[in-house]
């Protein structure tokens, strides 16, 4: 089992090996994505509060998450190369960085444009949706430090010892809404037990939840291919794989 | 070998005495701070109770660049003439080093300022009563300044436009402080309890104080090497 | 289409309308994006033993 786990440390084996995973992920992130926006969009009941427009939940709400989650395996690839000097967790981290960022404007557009209507405003100073775009502000953050060093070993670790100081963020985002009085809504989905959304509305989300999260898999391993041949550009492994 | 307590006071007296023979340097981001301060009254041109209303605000954010403004000096001169790398190398704990360097330059930035914020407070309209919670406010929130901002110069030391970069990295970790710290003082100044806030800003500047140090000693053997 | 209103969006198309949009342009972008980093990386690589080969 070790033996599996020190073959994740080599780069050969990660660039194989994202080749072979990207068409899946991108299928299946295909399948779960187009079920989803088609069910959410056209088959899906509207909301006898919101109507038509709690729809945006199917985008919003998976973008959100993948911000969030985005930015956690970011920071933990940064500390797993910085504490066990594996480098290709720096280049999981380089790739992961500007996929997360995107995710987080969409969030934040999104939520800009579902705030309108729900509550009456493109934008409110409130506890998530601040916390939410200092998030963006930590990804952008990141991207700069990384290529700011001639060194760009250094800038690896000073990113990624950066982008673990700012994890702090994550958990605020996720609780702000239980520990402030928050104009955004709490939890519906994550509650362990009966979530407090109908079946109907529920699944597409869900579908849309694994879709995104698919999908970053998808460009993780297209990305990461380029970051480990960044890396690694004299090895003598990258001679054969650039051949092919 | 000199246990820790000693060794940051040793730093702490080093890093006073040369911040005090360079008086100008001490007293710009004062100065930057009450300059800032004017700036919103002027270009805002509101009345007294509307100056009350944003004076929170404006007091924190101009205590805020100014603080940024005095970071970028934290290891820059010590780094340039190689002083750093020394300090890095000798037997002692560089944490202890970047602990003296962190206190010292909240001593002469953060502290410096809640000695003055009565002065820009008045200016803004600020009432008298709502005096002690700004300035433990601000207390609380440049000291935790001072320890992001030593991570984030840790990080940026001999960086072209490091500066900038710094700002970037620091000023979002700050975000958290800005809100609660203006919070304190605008529900001192409307005079419900700030206590709540208060203890948020306390909660951080512990979280801060304990975490940071190692933090920055970990990026400057990142960037020093 | 499906229903009525699927497009109006009982009137708030041009908040969902435009939502979904964004979504497929980031996703898009990632795509594209990541290509064109792979496919950058791969020449540079191409280039760089290229280089090493002819110094030999």
């Amino acid at each position: 089992m070790w033996t599996w786990f020190y073959r994740l440390a080599s780069p050969p084996f990660v660039y194989r090996v994202a080749a072979t995973l990207t068409p899946w992920f991108l299928g299946l992130a295909a399948l779960t994505i187009g079920y989803g926006v088609i069910d959410g969009l056209a088959f899906a009941p509207p909301d006898y509060q919101q109507g038509d427009a709690f729809r945006i939940i199917y985008v919003h709400v998976p973008a959100a998450w993948l911000s969030t989650f985005c930015y956690t395996i970011m920071a933990a690839a940064g500390a797993v190369a910085l504490i066990w000097r594996i480098k290709v967790g720096h280049a999981v981290a380089a790739a992961t960085a500007p996929i997360g960022a995107s995710f987080t404007l969409l969030a934040l557009v999104t939520g800009s444009l579902w705030g309108r209507p729900m509550w009456g405003t493109y934008w409110a100073w409130d506890p998530r949706l601040t916390s939410e775009l200092i998030l963006l502000f930590l990804y952008v953050g990141i991207m700069s430090l990384r290529p700011a060093f001639d060194d760009p070993a250094r800038g690896d670790r000073a990113a990624a010892l950066l982008s673990v100081v700012g994890v702090v963020n994550v958990p605020i985002i996720h609780y702000s809404v239980v520990w402030w009085n928050s104009l955004h809504q709490g939890a519906t989905v994550a509650k362990l037990g009966k979530p407090s959304i109908a079946g109907s509305m529920l699944w597409p989300l869900l579908s849309m939840f694994v879709g995104f999260m698919l999908f970053y898999g998808a460009v993780l391993c297209i990305r990461l291919r380029g970051e480990v041949l960044v890396r690694e550009r004299q090895a003598a492994w990258v001679r054969e794989a650039v051949k092919s | 070998m000199t246990g820790p307590l000693h060794g940051i006071s040793i730093l702490l007296r080093r890093e006073l005495l040369l911040s005090f023979r360079r008086p100008d340097q001490l007293l710009q981001p004062l100065v930057f701070f009450l300059i800032v301060t004017t700036l919103f009254p002027l270009g805002l041109s509101v009345q007294l109770s509307l100056l009350r209303e944003m004076a929170p605000g404006v007091l924190w954010v101009a205590a805020l660049l100014s603080s940024l403004l005095s970071l970028e000096s934290l290891f820059k001169s010590d780094a340039d003439d190689g002083t750093l790398e020394q300090m890095a190398l000798s037997g002692q704990s560089l944490t202890v080093i970047v602990a003296g360097k962190a206190v010292a330059h909240w001593l002469v930035s953060g502290a410096a300022l809640v000695v003055i914020s009565p002065v820009v407070g008045t200016a803004l309209a600020i009432p008298a009563s709502a005096f002690g919670t700004m300035m433990v406010s601000l207390a609380l929130g440049t000291l935790t300044l001072s320890w992001l901002g030593a991570i984030g110069a840790a990080l940026t030391v001999g960086l072209k436009r490091g500066n900038v970069l710094l700002s970037l990295i620091v000023l979002p970790l700050a975000m958290p402080l800005l809100i609660f710290g203006a919070g304190a003082t605008d529900r001192a100044i409307s005079g419900t309890s700030a206590a709540g806030a208060l203890y948020w800003l306390g909660a951080l500047c512990v979280l801060t104080c304990t975490l940071a140090p190692f933090a920055a000693t970990a990026a400057l053997r990142i960037t020093l090497e | 289409m499906i229903r009525d209103g699927f497009w109006s969006m009982g009137g708030y198309a041009r908040f969902v309308w435009p939502c979904f949009g964004a979504a497929l342009a980031v996703l898009s972008w990632n795509l594209w994006a990541a290509r064109r980093f792979l496919a950058a990386a791969r020449r540079r690589s191409v280039r760089v033993m290229a280089m090493a080969e002819s110094e030999r």
